[in-house]
């Protein structure tokens, strides 16, 4: 019941770029607050995944469940 | 549009009907844990979906990342820990799988499933979250009183909350269908424990001149000695919403959420939250959530940088002061006068004007919030 060790689980995987790609990205990077490509990559990465996951969004409320909260935000007073 | 929740789905983890009742029942037969009120908020915030996409206390294996990485294992920005302390001899004979009912005041208030039982290391927990282990710091204090071992797990909510300010309290499946209702697409929210100056209205109004309307969500949960009780800042903004506000711009609603004072994580942890709640935009201040002087001036800010995923527009907007020569609220970013000209709000001159029962000038707080204030006998938490 001891915590695990943080380098035992494995964080970092490897994916490949094209070498023209990498080197671009080296050469943008200098004087910029990343330290390294993989540093890049990961944080342009995650800003595009996040925004193709928002556009999926849809709300899973069902008409009955709706109905019951707006009438509850009536009697409060919200609505 | 009403923003995506955090991880995709909105969390619901209040038993309801036929399944609250056999979860009652069950409660009964199985072992019981007591947790405080602090462990109660939690399971409130996890099971109405503040705290999506958490469905229960951290497992291990999240508990580690979210200490590293300031992620989930899943790899979702999450940067407090959310975990249930127990003792040894209060767990034994129970094992992975098994089923606990968490027990509140003496009443059982969820179920819990049993996923892992381990140790944690409070050392690296304090530093981690809230970067010192000084024990003068209210959550490392409260870190060190916390029991030797986490339990992780999916938890089901079988009693809700009962408080006095119960019509004030709204959840996130409520206010992402109260936005629509209103036609808001963009929504800016506002994290407050304070009763409004005109710092805070100046910061508000910027914000609210470019989204839709604003959430005002004052924090009910555990507080620090000298802050304002619950009651006195809904009763404060109520009268500034209705003296200062337009019709249609503001929602007034209660958080029940812990602080922890952990600075610049907890800045974004309340991001996530309001993002849960279905806000666009979320105010941050200089020093969002932060106690003392253990974080640096602008570090609440600073750390959103790493955050590029996080599905919520942080907002940056400068500490407001009274100018003289300008003749009204500005900020240093658009007030080209020197120090001397300039009368900053300080929170603490103003509890002190309050706690005396003197009238705050009108630069620092409208006359009409400050006699509210004024009108209660004892405005503060001891």
């Amino acid at each position: 019941m001891s915590p695990r060790e943080p380098e035992k689980r494995g964080k970092y995987t490897t994916v490949s770029i094209p070498v023209t790609l990498y080197n671009r990205i080296k050469e943008l990077i200098k004087d910029t607050g990343f330290t390294s490509v993989s540093q890049y990559v990961t944080y342009v990465l995650r800003e595009v995944v996040a925004a193709h996951e928002e556009a999926r969004y849809e709300e899973p409320f069902s008409e009955e469940d709706k109905k019951k909260i707006i009438e509850k935000l009536k009697r409060l007073g919200y609505i | 549009m009403v923003s995506r929740p955090h991880g995709g789905k909105l969390v619901n983890r209040v038993a309801r009907g036929k399944r609250l009742e056999h979860l009652r029942a069950e409660a009964q037969e199985l072992p019981r844990i007591d947790i405080s009120y602090e462990r109660y908020i939690d399971i409130l915030d996890i099971a109405h979906g503040a705290f999506s996409p958490l469905e229960g206390f951290l497992l291990q294996e999240d508990y580690l990342y979210v200490l590293d990485d300031m992620r989930l294992s899943n790899d979702l920005p999450w940067t407090i820990p959310i975990v249930l302390d127990v003792d040894p001899e209060e767990i034994s004979g129970v094992k992975d799988g098994d089923d606990i009912a968490l027990y509140h005041k003496g009443e059982p208030v969820a179920v819990m499933r049993v996923e892992e039982i381990y140790g944690w290391d409070k050392k690296k927990h304090a530093q981690s979250v809230y970067k010192t282990l000084d024990t003068g710091h209210p959550g490392v204090k409260k870190t060190f009183e916390m029991k030797e071992l986490l339990v992780g797990g999916t938890i089901d909510l079988i009693k809700d909350l009962e408080h006095p300010l119960m019509h004030r309290i709204l959840w996130p499946a409520e206010t992402r269908i109260l936005f629509r209702e209103k036609g808001w697409k963009k929504i800016v929210a506002f994290q407050t424990r304070n009763v409004p100056h005109r710092g805070h209205e100046y910061v508000q109004k910027a914000a609210l001149t470019f989204t839709d309307g604003i959430l005002i969500h004052p924090l009910i949960g555990w507080k620090k000695p000298g802050d304002y009780k619950d009651e006195v800042i809904f009763a404060a903004y109520e009268a500034l919403i209705k003296h200062y506000y337009p019709e249609n711009v503001t929602v007034l609603a209660g958080l029940v959420m812990n602080m922890r004072y952990a600075g610049p994580r907890e800045a974004v942890h309340h991001a996530i939250v309001r993002k849960n709640f279905g806000c666009t935009h979320f105010i941050i201040g200089r020093d969002h959530a932060g106690v003392g002087d253990y974080y640096g001036p602008y570090e609440a800010w600073e750390i959103f940088d790493e955050f590029p995923d996080l599905g919520i527009v942080p907002l940056f907007i400068r500490e407001a002061f009274y100018c003289k020569k300008c003749g009204g609220m500005v900020n240093e970013k658009i007030c080209p006068h020197p120090e001397e000209y300039r009368i900053r709000i300080s929170g603490t001159k103003l509890r002190k004007m309050i706690r005396e029962g003197k009238m705050p000038p009108e630069y620092m707080m409208r006359p009409e919030v400050a006699r509210v204030v004024l009108s209660f006998k004892d405005p503060f938490v001891h």
